[in-house]
């Protein structure tokens, strides 16, 4: 693992070099807090998510990643109970101000789930949805094309390109989450919410998945959930790790993963709890 | 007969439950015994032998009770001299004779002052049966033929003897089963597994009792129909136009006018019912709060509780006056209160929750991810209802409507009431028009024999119907079937 995660850390250090010094801060979380009912999920998180990078929350099972995931597209705005404090910026601009339209504000923080959930409707419908949705083509030929050039975008192209008209549900696990993605960047979102995306995928749908997150960065800006050290090593330039709610430390990956400041990180990456 | 026959059922029922009691001491004791485990609790060695004792007693005394009167019946009709059944005109009328005398002698011995050797010597050609007969409150239409007396005297007695074997082999039947099972009691004996076999064959046998039974009702309907299309012409009631039934023969029994009363009718109800029951299902599944929907759902539902002759006297009462006074006769359609509108909206009102439970459910079904994917991107909640949900929810709806398309098919009283019972042929929604429901009750009310193609037809327009909602269950099946598969 050891050697492994080197020559990972090697491929991100250009990126991460470029973070450090001129990176913009594309989302602002502060002292952000999640109440489900009465039963407080989120304490004070203070995070910021740079541009044109991947952000990898990571933490046990309950530390709050995921709720603090789902604030940032105020996709918790579907659960009755749940309540959000503090501030979350996009581009200074406050996503929680009423004034904002959260249809608007989800078409420009896109989301990946879980467990892939394309449409029961066929591959070119499931990507030709948003785009319809916000009318963002004018014509069949226009949409064609987007459809072609997201499809490309997530790599199932050439996989899906003789089989536009099938249902999306006939895909392979894998290739349905890449058409999850393709259909995400579909509608053009400046950021890429992905809820442990290769949870529910074999290896080699997930290295493709993760092959696929590197590429994107060039052009989104990528904050994924993953329960993999791994993973998180691969794909991310910064890494947040949470505990019991609380955002235990945040920092480059690399420096995360070699030497991380808190002791709570050091046992969680190195499996001592979890 | 009766009384003997609740007798031997509770003789056995107290025997299954001393079987329970002596089937579970004696596991008990023998593991005891031989000091090792009992393979199952001692509760399964009680029911091993109770069920020994009271299954097959019940399944000899059910078939006898079957079989018995049928060879009686069949041996003492042999007997009759064919003379009489000449005079009488069917042979099916002189076996009630007999079995009316039989009873009636049951009774006379049954209240006393007349003993069964008194009955053995009474002769029909010296005594007046009638009126012995006539004074325990059995009436003859005629004096009683010594031939026909004689039939009674031993339908009775071979009744009397049959009954006495029958009580006797289903008791021995359950004594020596069940004292067999007794004997057969080990620690290892698997009583378990045999009541989970008992329990198996207990659900397979109700199954079969409602396929036996609609099986049985197909039968019968198409029995009767082919018997009505052999004296009536089946080009004639497919398509004619008219229909006419007239008690002295002659009649025109064309089921086009009812067809079309019915789909009619159908589509009125299904045309209010449907927009309707889905906007709240919709409203119930995705916009409502816990709360309001705990409430509101079941209101709804009651509709569904209320008696359809309840919603009659509503459509005969308060719909069909309206619909007269402020549309029909203003707007000069119709000048009668009986209206396709008035059954049709009213069966529309009851159709509702149908539609709207059913649906309800269905959307629900669909699983919390498709929302989820739609509202990450950026979609509204009504885009989601209509581009995602709606069309994955949709052959389940399809399956509601179906449904509701059936029962609306199916109803008689609110169309009795609402829209009349003249059958007709004309597309003005204010006339009234009739239902194949409607003219089945009003064929089959009154005294006539099963005989004439006037109660046949009743058969042939049943049988019809039920193609037409067996057709549509089918359809709904299938939709249904092929829903499930979608997101699995």
């Amino acid at each position: 693992m050891k050697v492994e995660a080197d020559q990972v850390f090697a491929n991100n250090q250009a990126a991460a070099a470029v973070g450090a010094t001129g990176a913009v801060i594309k989302m602002k979380g502060d002292k952000v807090g999640v109440f489900y009912g009465s039963k407080q999920a989120l304490f004070d998180v203070d995070l910021d998510i740079y541009e044109r990078q991947v952000t990898a929350l990571i933490g046990p099972s309950g530390c709050g990643k995921s709720t603090f995931l789902r604030c940032l597209n105020r996709m918790n705005d579907t659960i009755d109970i749940c309540r959000v404090t503090g501030k979350i910026t996009l581009d200074s601009e406050d996503i929680y101000d009423p004034a904002i339209d959260v249809v608007e504000l989800r078409a420009r923080v896109g989301m990946v789930f879980q467990k892939p959930n394309p449409f029961p409707k066929s591959i070119y419908e499931n990507v030709a949805y948003g785009p319809r949705i916000h009318g963002l083509v004018k014509s069949k030929a226009d949409l064609d094309n987007l459809v072609e050039q997201s499809l490309r975008g997530a790599g199932l192209w050439e996989e899906a390109k003789d089989r536009l008209q099938e249902p999306g549900t006939g895909l392979s696990g894998g290739q349905q989450q890449r058409l999850c993605i393709a259909r995400a960047i579909a509608v053009a979102p400046e950021v890429i919410l992905m809820d442990e995306p290769c949870s529910a995928l074999d290896p080699i749908a997930t290295a493709k998945v993760e092959e696929l997150i590197d590429e994107l960065r060039e052009n989104y800006t990528i904050v994924i959930v993953t329960h993999s050290m791994q993973q998180a090593a691969r794909v991310s330039q910064r890494t947040a790790m949470f505990h019991l709610g609380e955002l235990v430390e945040v920092d480059d990956t690399k420096t995360i993963f070699t030497n991380p400041s808190e002791k709570r990180t050091q046992d969680y990456i190195t499996g001592r709890f979890g | 007969m009766t009384t003997s026959v609740s007798a031997i059922v509770i003789i056995v029922l107290a025997l299954t439950a001393l079987g329970y009691i002596l089937g579970r001491q004696r596991a008990l004791a023998v593991s005891d015994r031989e000091k090792t485990k009992l393979h199952s609790l001692p509760g399964y060695y009680g029911q091993t032998v109770a069920l020994y004792v009271a299954v097959p007693a019940f399944l000899l005394l059910g078939v006898w009770l079957f079989v018995q009167p049928i060879a009686i019946e069949s041996q003492i009709s042999s007997d009759i001299p064919q003379s009489i059944v000449d005079q009488s005109g069917a042979k099916s009328l002189v076996m009630a004779d007999v079995r009316r005398i039989a009873n009636g002698l049951d009774l006379l011995v049954g209240s006393g002052g007349f003993t069964e050797t008194d009955l053995a010597n009474m002769r029909a050609d010296f005594s007046n049966v009638r009126s012995r007969l006539a004074s325990v409150g059995v009436a003859l239409g005629s004096d009683v033929q010594p031939a026909v007396f004689e039939a009674a005297k031993s339908y009775r007695n071979i009744g009397k003897a049959g009954s006495l074997i029958r009580n006797i082999a289903v008791l021995v039947t359950a004594l020596a089963l069940g004292a067999w099972s007794w004997f057969r009691i080990t620690p290892r004996m698997r009583a378990r597994n045999t009541s989970e076999t008992f329990i198996k064959s207990l659900l397979m046998g109700s199954s079969l009792i409602a396929i036996l039974t609609t099986l049985g009702i197909i039968g019968s309907l198409l029995f009767e129909s082919i018997h009505f299309f052999r004296i009536y012409p089946a080009r004639d009631f497919f398509f004619s136009a008219t229909w006419n039934p007239q008690f002295r023969g002659g009649s025109d029994l064309g089921i086009l006018p009812l067809l079309w009363g019915t789909l009619y009718v159908s589509f009125v109800a299904l045309a209010l019912a449907v927009p309707l029951g889905l906007m709240i299902a919709i409203y119930l599944a995705e916009y409502a709060g816990s709360s309001l929907r705990s409430f509101a759902k079941p209101a709804i539902e009651m509709l569904a509780g209320i008696p359809t002759i309840v919603y009659g006297l509503f459509a005969l009462i308060t719909v069909g006056p309206f619909i007269r006074d402020w549309i029909a006769q203003p707007t000069g359609l119709g000048s009668s209160s009986s209206s396709v509108m008035t059954a049709g909206l009213v069966m529309g009102i009851m159709l509702i929750p149908f539609i709207s439970s059913l649906s309800d459910d269905i959307i629900n079904a669909v699983p919390q991810s498709m929302r989820d994917g739609s509202y990450g991107l950026g979609a509204t909640q009504s885009e989601t209802i209509r581009k995602v949900i709606m069309p994955a929810a949709l052959p389940g709806i399809v399956g509601a409507f179906l449904l509701a398309a059936s029962r609306a098919i199916g109803e008689t009283m609110i169309v009795v009431m609402g829209a009349g019972a003249s059958a007709r042929l004309s597309v003005n929604p204010f006339e009234a028009m009739t239902t194949v429901t409607v003219k089945i009750v009003s064929q089959l009310t009154g005294d006539t024999e099963f005989a004439s193609p006037e109660t046949l037809v009743a058969f042939a327009l049943g049988l019809t119907l039920f193609v037409f909602t067996l057709g549509l269950n089918i359809i709904a099946l299938y939709i249904v079937r092929k829903y499930r598969e979608q997101y699995e």
